[in-house]
């Protein structure tokens, strides 16, 4: 797909503008974004496939912030090694980032590229907005 | 005019005789890869390559250490020997574990990102400032502080509008006034540990008080049974005279005591209760203010909120400090009259030197006046610089004949603001080669890093961004002096001196 849009156009699709998906801070301070569907995407994306991507979202920094057995033993060996076991090991915490990097990539990929849209990853915005970015639909050759 | 004519005409000697080929020597000085941490807003302090982080003032920072690395070494030298023959030799193995925590936590505390919250991208802070306008109805006078009321877990908490950041602060941050920066979970600045005390680093400091109040009571405790021990042979005086050092130690460690056990039990209070110190002072959530005032953070229990702020997974620093400069995310483009803008001029496969991209990127630049349809690269927001070096969805189409980045004009940095920058952002492209190679490092920290891109550290003009008709009126400025302009790589150095010039 990447591919025909190179031979077909010199013309790189402009950024026709970008959606900012807030914070939800109504369960506190954990990391977890607005799913209400912004009206500028009504022409774009379904409702449901939106909602479907933030709510996995949710769930995967859920599962990176939550308290459990595993993290009070990561917390407790790291503060036993002095927290050098972090030099060689993952937290965590980061190992779910890559997770929700892949998982941004692939519905990138799957849902939303197709449609002229996409998404960035939270963590590139300092974990405040999920960033959409909506293109230009080159299709319909509506002006700039 | 004539003056004018005759910098310009400077300018043209200037790059024509500073070697045979102008292009390298000046851009191979700027392809040197630049850090975020370099071009970091807060008021913080750098070292090691971006790897420690710390407030401005340190002078007390290193008060503290000497305090107690000469304490200690003092305890070590005059009295540990004693108190190994007469009591036990494990006296100084303890007191030796102390001081190792005690200094571990302490350089753990002063070097790592309390939690500091990256400041808004232009396009963030413009869509809030729509938003916020929409909802004050877009009076004459300045509206009064934004805040967004939230209700968590029963208790409304106020969001207030950071202006400096240009985001409404989560609960619990606050913006450290010494550091310039929105801090997670604020604590207090400490200036004793030289760093903001925020979500990331509270345990540390936490640790560190806490060994520092042991290690404290340890050596005022063993230096007076030293002296009791010692007068009891020699007498009390002599016994002085004897270890001086022990005085000192009394001294220091008698009025540390106070001060370090009383804040470690107001410390244990705070975590016991899942408060900041900030929230404490200010008496946020105390049952004096109304009856039904709580902590919507708290727990329930002692117990859960002490692992949760000791044990709890450590979350990773949102400013990417180590992670190199590349060009921005993709603008939005405004209405123009058909002159397409471009954006980001990232590209994992821009195989092309310095030299070549400066003269494309002019050129292309100046090429965009006159011709819509041009070589471009994509608009490429996201650094997708996975381990696997990846397939990059839909978006890039990298490949094009690849070499063209495309000058940031369409982005907040204007080529010419600063005369490194037009050729210094299209030349960051190449460190990005070494991506694949940091991925490779074995410093987890370096992994999650990459995927960083903090557009908003890019020196900037805000008003670049928002104004449509700035960005067009310089592309046709630029077309103007393109035309004449040849082939030639001395002129096009001449070119590009003219495009430094016309942006300014």
């Amino acid at each position: 797909m990447a591919e025909t849009h190179s031979l077909q156009d010199f013309q790189r699709p402009a950024v026709s503008s970008k959606v900012f998906i807030q914070r939800d801070y109504s369960s506190g301070t954990i990391c977890k974004f607005q799913t209400k569907f912004p009206s500028e995407l009504e022409s774009r994306l379904d409702k449901q496939q939106f909602e479907e991507t933030i709510q996995t979202l949710n769930n995967l920094y859920a599962e990176a912030e939550k308290l459990g057995g595993s993290s009070y033993l990561e917390g407790c060996l790291a503060c036993l090694t002095a927290y050098t076991v972090f030099l060689c090991m993952e937290t965590h915490y980061e190992k779910v980032l890559k997770k929700i990097d892949r998982y941004i990539k692939d519905q990138n990929e799957k849902i939303y590229a197709p449609r002229g849209l996409l998404l960035t990853d939270p963590i590139e915005r300092g974990l405040r907005v999920v960033e959409i970015t909506i293109f230009e639909d080159r299709n319909i050759g509506s002006g700039r | 005019m004539h003056l004018g004519e005759s910098t310009r005409e400077c300018e043209y000697s200037q790059i024509s005789t500073r070697s045979s080929t102008p292009m390298e020597t000046p851009y191979k000085k700027k392809t040197q890869k630049k850090r975020k941490w370099e071009t970091f807003p807060g008021r913080n302090k750098f070292y090691c390559d971006g790897r420690i982080m710390m407030a401005k003032q340190t002078g007390v920072f290193y008060l503290t250490l000497v305090l107690i690395l000469v304490t200690c070494g003092l305890f070590f030298t005059f009295d540990c020997w004693f108190l190994a023959e007469q009591l036990t030799p494990i006296i100084p193995v303890i007191g030796g574990v102390l001081f190792l925590f005690v200094i571990g936590t302490l350089l753990r505390t002063s070097f790592s990102d309390p939690g500091v919250l990256p400041r808004a991208t232009p396009d963030e802070a413009a869509d809030l400032e729509r938003q916020i306008d929409v909802a004050n109805g877009s009076t004459g006078y300045r509206p009064p502080p934004r805040t967004k009321e939230v209700v968590i877990n029963g208790q409304t908490v106020k969001l207030k509008y950071c202006f400096t950041c240009k985001i409404f602060r989560p609960p619990r941050a606050s913006h450290c006034s010494l550091c310039d920066n929105c801090v997670e979970r604020f604590d207090h600045h400490c200036p004793w540990v030289g760093n903001c005390v925020g979500k990331r680093n509270y345990r540390f400091f936490y640790m560190f008080i806490l060994s520092l109040s042991f290690l404290t009571v340890f050596i005022f405790a063993f230096v007076i049974t030293h002296i009791i021990l010692n007068s009891q042979r020699i007498g009390f005086l002599s016994a002085l005279k004897d270890s001086p050092a022990s005085v000192l130690e009394v001294v220091v460690c008698f009025f540390s005591v106070w001060s370090i056990v009383g804040l470690s039990g107001f410390h244990t209070y705070l975590i016991s209760s899942n408060q900041t110190t900030n929230e404490d002072i200010k008496g946020s959530w105390s049952s004096k203010r109304s009856k039904d005032n709580y902590n919507p953070y708290s727990y329930g229990n002692i117990f859960t909120n002490c692992c949760a702020a000791l044990c709890g997974p450590l979350p990773p620093s949102l400013i990417d400090r180590r992670g190199f400069i590349q060009s921005d995310a993709p603008q939005l483009a405004p209405p123009t009259n058909g002159i397409p803008m471009y954006g980001s001029t990232q590209s994992q496969q821009s195989h092309m030197c310095d030299q070549d991209q400066c003269i494309q990127s002019t050129k292309f630049v100046l090429q965009v006046a006159t011709t819509p349809l041009l070589q471009q690269q994509s608009s490429e927001p996201v650094i997708l610089t996975p381990e696997n070096g990846a397939s990059i969805p839909g978006r890039t189409s990298l490949a094009l004949g690849g070499p063209c980045t495309s000058l940031p004009m369409g982005q907040p940095t204007p080529p010419a603001s600063t005369p490194s920058l037009s050729c210094h952002e299209a030349t960051d492209l190449l460190p990005v080669h070494g991506h694949p190679h940091n991925h490779s490092h074995p410093l987890q920290e370096q992994v999650a890093h990459h995927h960083f891109l903090t557009p908003e550290e890019v020196p900037s003009p805000p008003g670049m961004l928002h104004c449509g008709s700035p960005l067009g009126h310089s592309h046709t400025m630029q077309g103007s002096f393109y035309n004449p302009a040849s082939q030639d790589s001395l002129h096009e150095d001449s070119v590009r001196g003219l495009v430094k010039l016309s942006s300014v």
